[in-house]
C-alpha cells in the first residue's frame, strides 16, 4: 500500500478529462435539441406544443439515473450493442435538452408581446423574427440560468459512473479502493469538482449583475 | 345609360376597406359590424372611451387581430385567406404602437433596416442608406448608432415612425402613439405626424390629442362599445357632437385641456 501521489493525481485528472468532455457533449447536444424543444414549446400548432411539453415532462419528471439505466441496458436488451460513451452521451443530451428547452421556453415567453407584434407589423417572417428579434433577447436573459444548469450538468455527470463510465467520480472510487483512504481521495475529487464549477458560477453571477445594470 | 365617369375626381381610390367586421374576445363582442372605407391620402382620427374597440379596429387592419366575420381589404387585396395576403398587407401598412416596441438589443439603424434586409432582401448598405433617409426625415439621424434605451421616449417613438416608414407603406396606423409619453415629449411626436400628414400619407390614428385631430384629420370617428357611433369632420365633431356618448366623452377630455 502506498500514499496518494503523482500517478494517482494523474489518474484523477484523466477522469476529469472525461467529465469535461461528457459535459461539453451533452451541453452542446442538449443546447441544439433544447433550442428545437423551446421553439416547439412556443409553436402556434397545438400538437407540436404538446409533444414538446410531454418530452420536457418525461425527462424532468424521471430520475437521471433511471434514464441512464433505460438507455444503457434497454438498448443493449434490444440487441443494440452500444458502448458506454454513446449511451451516456444520448442520456445526458436528452436530459440537458429537456432542461435547457424549458429554461429557454420561459425566457422566450417572458419577452413583451410587443416584440412579436412589431415584427409582425413589419411583415418580418418566423425565421427572421426568431433569429433576429426573439432569440437574441431570450438567450441573453437566460444566460445566468443556462450557466447554472451547466454547473448542475457538470456535477451530474458523476452518475455516469454507475454504468461503468470512468469519469472523475469513478476514477476517485478506483483510487480510493486502491489506497483505502476514502476521505483523502474523495476530498481531492470534491476539490477538483469545486474548481471546475466555481468559476462557472462566478461567471454566471457576473453576467447576472452586468445584465441587471444594462436593463 | 348613365356612365360613372362623372363621379367627382377629388375622391381618391379606396385604400382600406372594412366591411361588416365582427371581432370577439371569447364572449366579449369587441367590434360590432364595423364598416369603414379610407381613401388614399385620407387622415382619420379614431377616438372614444377606453375599451371601445379603437385599437382593436386598427389592429384588425394589419391582422394583428383575427376577425370572426366580415372582410378587410387593403389596396384591393382581401386579407386573411392566405399567409401571403397577410404578408402583403403588412408590407403595405406601417404601424406605430403606444409602447414603441423597438427592438432593445439592436441599434437604431438596425431597428430601421432589419425589415428591409429580411423582408425586402435589400443588401445591408442599401438598407442602411434607406434607414438613414427616414431617420433624417424624423430629425433623429444623429442617434443612429445608439440603442433604444439611450433615447428619450419621444425620440424612441420617432424612431418607431421611421422604422415603419422604411418599408415605404401606403398607409400608417397609429395606436395611441403619444399616450405613453411624458407631456413635454408629446409635441415632437405630433409634429412628426403632422409633417407626415402634410406629405400626403394615408393615416389612421387612435389618439386623444384633439388638437392634432383638429389640425390634421379629414374625418373623426367616435367609437364606443365596439361600434362607430359618429363620423364627422373635426369642425362638426368638436363644435356639435350629435351622439350623447360623444358629447359626454368630449366633455370629459376637453374639461381638462
Amino acid at each position: 500500500m502506498h500514499d496518494f501521489g503523482i500517478p494517482e493525481m494523474f489518474f484523477l485528472l484523466q477522469g476529469l478529462k472525461w467529465t469535461v468532455l461528457l459535459t461539453a457533449i451533452s451541453f452542446v447536444g442538449g443546447g441544439i435539441i433544447g433550442l428545437a424543444i423551446a421553439l416547439a414549446r412556443v409553436s402556434r400548432v397545438a400538437i407540436i406544443r404538446r409533444a414538446a411539453a410531454t418530452y420536457i415532462a418525461l425527462f424532468q419528471g424521471t430520475p437521471l439515473l433511471m434514464q441512464l439505466f433505460v438507455i444503457y441496458y434497454g438498448l443493449a436488451l434490444m440487441q443494440f450493442s452500444i458502448d458506454a460513451w454513446l449511451a451516456v452521451s444520448i442520456a445526458y443530451t436528452a436530459h440537458a435538452s429537456a432542461f435547457l428547452g424549458d429554461i429557454w421556453r420561459g425566457t422566450i415567453q417572458s419577452l413583451p408581446a410587443g416584440q412579436t407584434e412589431a415584427s409582425n407589423a413589419l411583415a418580418i417572417g418566423y425565421v427572421s423574427r426568431m433569429r433576429d428579434v426573439i432569440l437574441p433577447q431570450a438567450l441573453k436573459i437566460s444566460l445566468p440560468a443556462t450557466i447554472g444548469f451547466a454547473v448542475q450538468l457538470t456535477k451530474g455527470t458523476s452518475l455516469a459512473a454507475i454504468v461503468g463510465f470512468v469519469e472523475l467520480a469513478r476514477a476517485g472510487q478506483i483510487v480510493s479502493n486502491l489506497l483505502l483512504q476514502p476521505l483523502l481521495v474523495y476530498g481531492i475529487v470534491g476539490v477538483i469538482y469545486f474548481f471546475v464549477c466555481w468559476p462557472m458560477s462566478i461567471f454566471g453571477s457576473a453576467m447576472e449583475k452586468k445584465m441587471s445594470l444594462g436593463r | 345609360m348613365p356612365t360613372k365617369s362623372k363621379l367627382p375626381t377629388s375622391e381618391g381610390k379606396v385604400l382600406i376597406e372594412l366591411k361588416n367586421v365582427d371581432k370577439w374576445y371569447g364572449g366579449f363582442h369587441a367590434l360590432k359590424d364595423i364598416n369603414l372605407s379610407v381613401r388614399k391620402g385620407e387622415k382619420i382620427v379614431l377616438c372614444g372611451p377606453s375599451g371601445s374597440g379603437k385599437s382593436t379596429l386598427i389592429r384588425c387592419i394589419n391582422h394583428l387581430e383575427k376577425i370572426r366575420g366580415g372582410t378587410v381589404t387593403v389596396d384591393g387585396r382581401v386579407m386573411g385567406e392566405t399567409a401571403k395576403s397577410v404578408e402583403g398587407v403588412r408590407r403595405d401598412i406601417g404601424m406605430v404602437f403606444q409602447s414603441f416596441n423597438l427592438f432593445p438589443h439592436l441599434r437604431i439603424i438596425d431597428n430601421c433596416s432589419l425589415a428591409l434586409r429580411r423582408v425586402k432582401k435589400m443588401p445591408r448598405d442599401e438598407a442602411e442608406k434607406a434607414a438613414r433617409k427616414y431617420l433624417d426625415r424624423v430629425h433623429i439621424l444623429e442617434q443612429a448608432e445608439k440603442y433604444p434605451a439611450q433615447l428619450s421616449g419621444g425620440q424612441q417613438q420617432r424612431v418607431a415612425i421611421a422604422r415603419a416608414l422604411c418599408m415605404e407603406p401606403k398607409a400608417m396606423l397609429f395606436d395611441e402613439p403619444t399616450s405613453a409619453l411624458d407631456p413635454e415629449m408629446v409635441k415632437e411626436v405630433l409634429d412628426t405626424m403632422i409633417e407626415l400628414a402634410r406629405d400626403g400619407m394615408t393615416m389612421i390614428c387612435v389618439t386623444h390629442e384633439m388638437g392634432f385631430a383638429r389640425q390634421v384629420a379629414d374625418r373623426v370617428l367616435f367609437m364606443a362599445d365596439g361600434e362607430i357611433l359618429e363620423e364627422a369632420t373635426p369642425q362638426e365633431f368638436f363644435s356639435n357632437p350629435k351622439h350623447e356618448r360623444a358629447q359626454a366623452f368630449l366633455g370629459d377630455i376637453l374639461g381638462h385641456q
